[in-house]
């Protein structure tokens, strides 16, 4: 009976051999899986069980987890809640997460793959895993004088760093209270979140970075002034039609300047005059001269129709296919189908300011371990170069006397010289236009950029522009940053 | 003139001892660990509670000392592990379970009646063939253990299996008990008829099969058995009993064709059984679409299974740890289920380690089988090892979703005091039928008073012949 039975012990070995498969299918390959099944009430219990990193502001804490006395253990909270919700976004049991807490939720709870050394030592350890504490690259002063800057109005406001293409400020208006989705009660948190969607402001989209998206306006004669410089066929002073009135090719329709005036009495503008003044018709007959292809490769160099994620995801700005010559002219003065993101419109002032090389923008400046040590720190990164260095030169003077002598006087500082570019933008017809600035400074040593829309004109409705609206609120981004 | 010295036979007792603290401090670090990390304290009673455990084993392996010396020394080791991480266990999911009575504290009195239970069995039991004598006793008592829960007063209807029996404040599974039962009948019965079953009868397609009335009684044994389990609904016995059946039968007649009729029979028993009851085919489905939300969310579903497996995700390689994953989410987290509990705290790593413990208790039954020299002894031996391999691949299997869930107990590990006790009189029995196989023989090895029958596995030093063979002529 022997031999029987030293088979039947192989089989017992079989059988123990199919248990090691099966449980190692279960716990290993299949895991990732399993554990994201919507089903699994231990990933809730494991997420908000656990210590969860803050997010933090030069220094303070914008986002943090307080422990609770209930069955979670801990309580996200949001000290300084309106003005960061277009960054931090909200952390809720019950209707999940946006913004960074979304974005950069695995760092924040410990289970990112790209700090797998830090985690193995803790493994080897024998520690429980921990939260990251993600420091942001926002400048506080920055943030709180865009929020205060942009008043009551809808709108946005988005300031980079132009050296390294951190983000320094990102406000979107109106804002919602973070700490109102954040609490465990779901009928509660039910209520203020119906009441968030319902709000006719969305309050809940960071116009920022997304949302509906804008047509530019004006700011957008800065992609239109790069093609032609880049064109080699033009320079700053070329002289362009600067008439009264530009009828739009193929129709009957005739566009005016900003004002109803010819931009020149002699009917000829130089381009550097043009951008100065703003001069619509100068720019749609030169949007024609350079063609729609030429515009659109520009726009594309800029960051146009391309994703991007700063690690917020990014809607891409749009510039329109396929076009005949008139819309071509109404792309050029930034109307027609053209549609931007504010921080679209800061990165375009920032390559200028940066000599033609476009950085990526970030917000997560360095990931820290509960004890302060940093375990990664982001290093700027370059998207391209969109623009030749002497072409940005060129760009920034012409930005100067924007600010000097043209439609952005109301962003001077005393001491600072400031390149920029004012835009009014129409929308539809009986709705005041949205008001916009782009600017730099200093011109000479630019260290940062920013980019301001009000919506519609904000309190100064119908009698709004760019240069009246949008300017000083853009001049107040850029004194907080320079400490001036 | 040179002396022949027989090899001392090593008794392996030390080795026992120094695997059995192992054990216990494996236990005693969990049970520690668990309190620790979810308290901050050592436990209450831990001192007492240890203690008592502690004394038992030892208590227990002076026991093997005194009256089975020569056994197995890894067996009771393993045993000790194995209980003392599934007291443990329970005493975690107690933990989370804050309003439930305390499982662990009746766990540890069950441990103390089973290993007392082994300690009679060693005791009292000096020589495994004396159960030789009880083959039919045994089907009797086997039977009668199987149908003693439908029998009204006595039987009682728990979980929708009517598998309990009350004896005073207690209910048992009696059938935990059959399986011991069963097992001395097929060994008895098959060793003296294994030659008629194997020899005698038709031969059909180059099998070879049986005669109808030498086959007849243990077909009938089996069948009103399975007969019976299938009316209370446990499927998980009803498996383990056609496993031990099929097993031993391929082990007395070593004809493979056994093993064909075997899955045969399962086969037409399985299509038969899913097709006729309607709980059977709820399991069926609920296996193989356990991922379905219908399933999911009904009633008796897949509800258990998946939350098993999410458990398990949850540990992952290296586990949780003790006390920091949730196994109390699982229903039957410490007695069914308790493998998917241990799958989370443990990881991976640790269901590996219990699991190769299984392995090894089997090898070292299968082992002593083989090593015994007589018939019934290897039946029996043989058996007990196979039914707790079984055992372990049909619950583990099912927590794993490699097969249906059907509902056995994880032996040594789960919640229960039946299954504790049945499984701990297994390893008495193992134990005992091991000291037999290794003991010296008291009697001399050659000479008048040397056993009669052919000693071949014995290295006997043959006289050297008086004259020398050949020479110079």
């Amino acid at each position: 009976m022997n031999t029987p039975l030293r088979r039947v012990s192989l089989v017992a070995l079989v059988l123990f051999l199919a248990l090691m498969a099966a449980t190692s299918w279960v716990q290993f390959v299949k895991a990732p899986s399993l554990n994201a099944d919507t089903r699994n009430v231990r990933t809730l219990y494991r997420e908000y069980g656990n210590f969860r990193g803050p997010l933090i502001v030069d220094g303070t804490e914008v986002a943090l987890s307080k422990p609770s006395d209930d069955a979670f253990g801990y309580q996200r909270s949001y000290p300084d809640p309106e003005v960061y919700a277009a960054v931090t976004g909200y952390y809720s049991v019950v209707v999940g997460r946006s913004g960074m807490e979304r974005y950069a939720n695995d760092l924040l709870n410990g289970t990112s793959d790209s700090l797998w050394w830090d985690r193995f030592q803790h493994l080897i350890a024998g520690k429980d895993p921990q939260g990251y504490s993600v420091e942001l690259t926002i400048d506080a002063d920055a943030q709180q004088a865009a929020w205060d800057a942009l008043g009551d109005q809808r709108g946005a406001v988005v300031a980079l760093d132009t050296r390294t293409g951190a983000i320094l400020a990102m406000v979107s208006k109106p804002s919602y209270d973070p700490n109102t989705l954040a609490v465990h009660k779901t009928s509660a948190v039910n209520e203020a979140y119906q009441a968030l969607l319902a709000d006719d402001g969305d309050p809940l989209i960071n116009r920022a970075i997304g949302g509906d998206t804008y047509p530019p306006g004006s700011v957008f004669k800065l992609v239109t002034a790069s093609a032609a410089l880049e064109s080699g066929t033009y320079t700053a002073d070329s002289a362009l039609d600067g008439t009264d009135g530009y009828t739009l090719p193929g129709t009957s329709t005739v566009l005016h300047n900003f004002g109803g005036g010819a931009c020149a009495s002699s009917g000829k503008i130089s381009l550097a005059d043009a951008l100065e003044m703003s001069c619509n018709t100068a720019f749609a007959s030169l949007g024609n001269g350079v063609g729609q292809d030429a515009l659109r490769a520009q726009a594309d160099a800029y960051g146009f129709d391309s994703t991007l994620s700063v690690p917020l995801s990014v809607t891409p700005s749009r510039f329109p296919d396929d076009i005949d010559d008139a819309q071509t002219a109404l792309a050029a003065i930034g109307q027609g189908s053209v549609r931007v993101t504010p921080l679209q419109v800061a990165m375009v002032s920032a390559t200028i300011a940066n000599g033609g090389t476009e950085l990526k923008p970030y917000l997560v400046k360095t990931v820290r371990t509960p004890d302060l040590e940093v375990v990664s720190r982001t290093s700027p990164t370059t998207l391209g170069n969109p623009v030749s260095a002497s072409t940005a030169a060129t760009l920034t003077t012409m930005m100067e006397s924007v600010v000097t002598g043209g439609t952005g006087t109301a962003a001077q500082i005393s001491g600072v010289s400031v390149a920029g570019k004012s835009g009014t933008a129409q929308t539809v017809e009986g709705e005041a236009a949205h008001a916009w600035f782009t600017a730099f400074a200093p011109a000479d040593d630019p260290q940062v950029a920013v980019a301001v829309v009000v919506e519609h004109g904000g309190n100064a409705g119908n009698e709004a522009t760019g240069g009246a609206v949008a300017a000083p609120i853009a001049k107040a981004v850029l004194k907080a940053v320079l400490k001036k | 003139m040179a002396t022949v010295e027989p090899t001392p036979v090593r008794s392996g007792r030390s080795g026992e001892l120094g695997l059995l603290l192992l054990a216990l401090a494996l236990g005693l670090s969990a049970y520690a660990l668990v309190s620790v990390t979810l308290d901050g304290s050592l436990p209450a009673g831990f001192y007492r509670d240890g203690g008592v455990f502690v004394l038992v084993t030892l208590a227990t392996h002076a026991v093997v000392r005194w009256r089975a010396p020569f056994a197995d020394p890894v067996l009771l080791p393993i045993a000790a592990a194995l209980n003392g991480i599934g007291i443990a266990m329970i005493y975690r999911i107690d933990h989370a379970h804050t309003a439930q009575d305390s499982l662990a504290g009746k766990q540890v009195i069950w441990t103390l009646v089973s290993m007392a239970a082994a300690c009679a069995v060693l005791i009292f039991l000096r020589d495994h063939r004396t159960l030789r004598r009880f083959t039919y006793i045994a089907l009797v008592v086997g039977t009668g253990l199987l149908v003693l829960p439908l029998v009204p007063g006595v039987g009682a209807q728990i979980y929708g299996a009517r598998i309990w029996i009350h004896v005073g404040p207690m209910s048992l599974q009696p059938a935990e008990f059959a399986k011991i039962a069963f097992a001395v009948f097929f060994a008895g019965y098959l060793v003296t008829n294994r030659d008629t079953l194997t020899l005698a009868g038709p031969k059909v397609l180059g099998l070879q099969l049986p005669r109808l009335r030498d086959f007849g009684p243990l077909l009938l044994a089996l069948g009103a058995s399975l007969a019976v389990l299938i009316a209370q609904r446990d499927l998980g016995t009803s498996l383990l009993f056609f496993g031990l059946f099929v097993a031993m039968l391929y082990i007395a007649t070593e004809r493979s064709s056994w093993i064909i009729i075997g899955l045969g029979l399962f086969a037409a028993g399985a299509f038969v059984a899913v097709r006729a009851f309607p709980h059977v085919s709820a399991r069926f489905d609920s296996w193989l679409h356990a991922f379905d939300t219908d399933t999911f969310n009904a009633v008796g579903g897949s509800g258990q299974v998946v939350r098993g497996l999410f458990g398990m995700a949850n540990g992952g390689l290296l586990g949780t740890g003790w006390g920091e994953g949730y196994p109390q989410l699982v229903p039957f987290a410490s007695s069914d289920f308790i493998v998917a509990s241990l799958g989370e705290e443990l990881g991976l790593t640790g269901l590996f380690a219990i699991l190769v413990l299984y392995a090894l208790f089997v090898q070292r039954g299968l082992r002593i089988a083989i090593g015994t020299r007589d018939g019934f002894g290897k039946l029996f031996a043989g058996g007990l090892a196979f039914a707790i391999a079984w055992q372990c691949f049909v619950v583990v299997g099912g927590v794993t979703r490699l097969i249906p869930v059907t509902g056995l107990t994880t032996p040594f590990l789960a919640y229960g005091g039946s299954s504790l006790l049945a499984n701990w009189i297994i390893v008495a029995l193992l134990l005992r039928i091991s000291d037999n196989a290794r003991r010296p023989s008291p009697l001399p090895l050659r000479g008048p008073g040397a056993p009669a029958e052919p000693a071949s596995e014995r290295t006997i030093e043959l006289p050297r012949p008086a004259a020398p063979v050949g020479g110079a002529s």
